[in-house]
């Protein structure tokens, strides 16, 4: 065993790789779930943005175009679940797991004719001087535009929920959605641009694993990152910058396992491969066991219809 | 301008007619996705929803791979009817595999006929046991069940990994990563009870449970209380039913399913563990559930019209070269139909003017 070979620069860089997707995503939840929806279909949304992503990126040889593709696929995805729970009116948990059921066959179906293709590359930042500043360089100043936006996103997100008006307006949504229709607010329609904003959020998300992860396409790619981002929302107690700290506590997780691996500790990979989704088993029961904190910040009207009955 | 008004009570008729509706807007534009293929949608959809009913092979079929989805599915329907959303049934399918395999490879070659029974029981044990984590955890620390549930699947499918490259890898397998094979050990052979209808042990034991689950939900006191946890959570309360005990029954008895049904695909259609074992059965069994509306009975159909597209799939695959994932895809629309048209049960369009 010889764990001088884990460089902790590097594995501090690849923590931030590994968490973006699973962050991206948690994010565009977190906004879904404070106007009052459950979304299940985040792993679908997340691999229909994997394989659009990379389709386009390969097709136009530009991987931006790829992102916004993503962003768009994973929207209208979202979008489909939106008509179907907001107008109508169907069972979200249901709904959310056909989203899923409904996004990974057709992102295999789709992907059939790209596997084994290279995306374009996407280039990183460098600032010369900046960059080569010893350790804290390849740290701050040397990644791709997509996690300084993931970054962006989480001060963006923390403002547009705690000091605007529409942030205020979208967690009365959330918390009463009778008392927000009888103040003149169109429930369905703020929940549909939620729900929009949480699809493209995925989509991107998923686009990050097929474009710069790992980069390829390969079906089931995800592989349960859209639950384990659903689970951080829980973790977070739907609180943008605690999804920050809570993305790169489970990109720390999975980047050590990869590199124990290669390491070799003597245990079956299989069995380390098991460490993200255990360790998001015990972050939930860790966080869901106070049942009054859990409550605490959860929206009131989480995962119920709405129906204006006048 | 078009409005939803909620029915005075929800409508019978459309709770069974909105299951067919969803089938035929599957069909049509299933259809349009096989054109958009470059296939023909005709015979594609004629493959896929007429020539397993028709076609001698295929009929033998339906029964054999309907009968894990409609296992699984009747576990799940009580849980989903409660409220407890056991969506890791495939992690509890690979879990029974294990767990009974492990048992058949223990007794590897040892004559009896309690060799069977054995290892479906232990099948069974591995099923429950593993659905019973999910339901500790939501009942003791209040965790959401789906996520763990689902959890559970990436980590049964890796558990899975580690036995057939670990303890259960065939010793004089060359090192591939799978575990001897059960299809040659005589007394673990599933016995195929009426052979021109597909119904062997497993199909048997499918439509028991389909049985036991009718009669439970009709005239058991558990059943009952499922379905009032079900529809009004605060007076299952207040008539003093616990919800921890529905949480672990209705886990737990889904769980002992899905772990059977996995035993039985192990001793039937695959033979042995490898990493290609499972093959979704365990979600595709949430479909079932729902266009079964539930029901038992609605579910032993949903589950023959499901085996029906497996069956179907397979034969356009071959036939029209089309990827399988093109028949998750018809799977996955068939629910997204259905949750879309069931709004006509509990309310109704009407067209109104608007009032000035």
């Amino acid at each position: 065993m010889d764990f001088s070979s884990i460089d902790p620069i590097s594995l501090i860089v690849s923590l931030m790789i590994a968490a973006t997707p699973i962050l991206l995503a948690g994010l565009g939840e977190l906004v879904v779930e404070k106007s009052g929806v459950l979304n299940l279909g985040v792993e679908g949304m997340m691999i229909i943005g994997a394989i659009a992503g990379f389709a386009l990126a390969v097709e136009t040889e530009n991987p931006y175009l790829g992102m916004l593709a993503a962003m768009g696929a994973g929207a209208v995805l979202a979008l489909l679940f939106g008509i179907l729970t907001q107008f109508l009116l169907s069972n979200q948990v249901a709904t959310g797991l056909a989203l899923t059921l409904f996004g990974l066959g057709l992102a295999a179906l789709l992907g059939h004719s790209y596997t084994g293709l290279k995306p374009p590359a996407v280039s990183k930042l460098d600032i010369g001087f900046l960059t080569d500043i010893p350790v804290l360089g390849r740290i701050v100043f040397n990644h791709d535009a997509v996690v300084y936006f993931s970054i962006f996103m989480v001060i963006a997100l923390w403002w547009f929920l705690n000091r605007s008006r529409a942030g205020l307006v979208l967690r009365a949504v959330g918390e009463s959605h009778d008392a927000a229709h009888s103040l003149g607010y169109n429930v369905v329609m703020i929940r549909l641009a939620a729900i929009m904003f949480g699809g493209a959020m995925a989509g991107l998300g998923g686009a990050y694993f097929s474009l710069i992860r790992v980069p390829q396409w390969t079906e089931g790619m995800t592989a349960g990152a859209g639950w384990i981002a659903l689970a951080l929302v829980v973790f977070s107690s739907w609180k943008p910058g605690r999804l920050l700290i809570g993305a790169y506590l489970f990109g720390g997780i999975s980047v050590l396992e990869i590199n124990l691996q290669i390491v070799g500790v003597g245990i079956s990979p299989a069995y380390l491969k098991m460490t993200p989704y255990l360790v998001t088993i015990i972050v939930l029961v860790i966080m869901s066991s106070d049942r009054r904190r859990a409550s605490l910040n959860a929206p009131a009207s989480l995962g119920r219809s709405f129906h204006a009955s006048h | 301008m078009i409005r939803l008004e909620r029915r005075k009570a929800p409508s019978k008729a459309m709770l069974w007619l909105t299951p067919l509706l969803a089938v035929l807007l599957t069909m049509i534009f299933g259809g349009i996705l096989f054109a958009l293929l470059g296939k023909d949608p005709f015979a594609a959809i004629h493959m896929i929803f007429i020539e397993p009913f028709t076609d001698s092979y295929s009929q033998r079929q339906l029964l054999i791979k309907g009968g894990p989805l409609i296992l699984i599915a009747v576990g799940l329907s009580l849980g989903f009817r409660a409220g407890v959303w056991n969506i890791g049934a495939e992690g509890q399918f690979i879990m029974g595999a294990i767990g009974g395999g492990a048992v058949g490879l223990a007794l590897y070659g040892m004559p009896g006929i309690w060799v069977l029974p054995l290892m479906t029981l232990a099948g069974a044990l591995a099923g429950f046991a593993w659905a019973m984590i999910p339901a500790f955890l939501k009942v003791k620390f209040n965790a959401n069940e789906i996520l763990v549930s689902l959890m559970l699947v990436y980590v049964a499918e890796n558990f899975l990994r580690a036995m057939v490259t670990g303890a259960l890898k065939n010793p004089d397998g060359r090192g591939f990563p799978e575990s001897r094979s059960l299809a040659q050990y005589a007394s673990a052979e599933m016995p195929m009870l009426i052979k021109s209808a597909g119904l062997n042990v497993g199909g048997l034991v499918a439509i028991g449970a389909v049985v036991l689950a009718y009669t439970l939900l009709a005239r058991h006191r558990l059943g009952y209380q499922i379905k009032l946890t079900g529809q009004a959570p605060r007076a299952a309360r207040f008539s003093g039913v616990k919800p921890g005990i529905i949480v672990a029954a209705t886990l737990g008895i889904s769980g002992a399913l899905a772990g059977m049904a996995g035993l039985f695909e192990l001793v039937g259609p695959a033979g042995k563990l490898t990493t290609n074992f499972p093959l979704g059965y365990g979600f595709t069994a949430i479909i079932v559930a729902f266009l079964g509306r539930l029901n038992p009975i609605g579910i032993f159909l949903a589950g023959i019209l499901m085996a029906a597209t497996y069956v179907g799939g397979e034969t356009v695959q071959f036939a029209l070269q089309v990827p399988a994932a093109a028949i998750r895809v018809f799977q996955g629309m068939l629910l997204f139909f259905l949750l879309a048209v069931d709004v006509l049960v509990a309310y109704r369009f009407v067209l109104k003017k608007e009032a000035k």
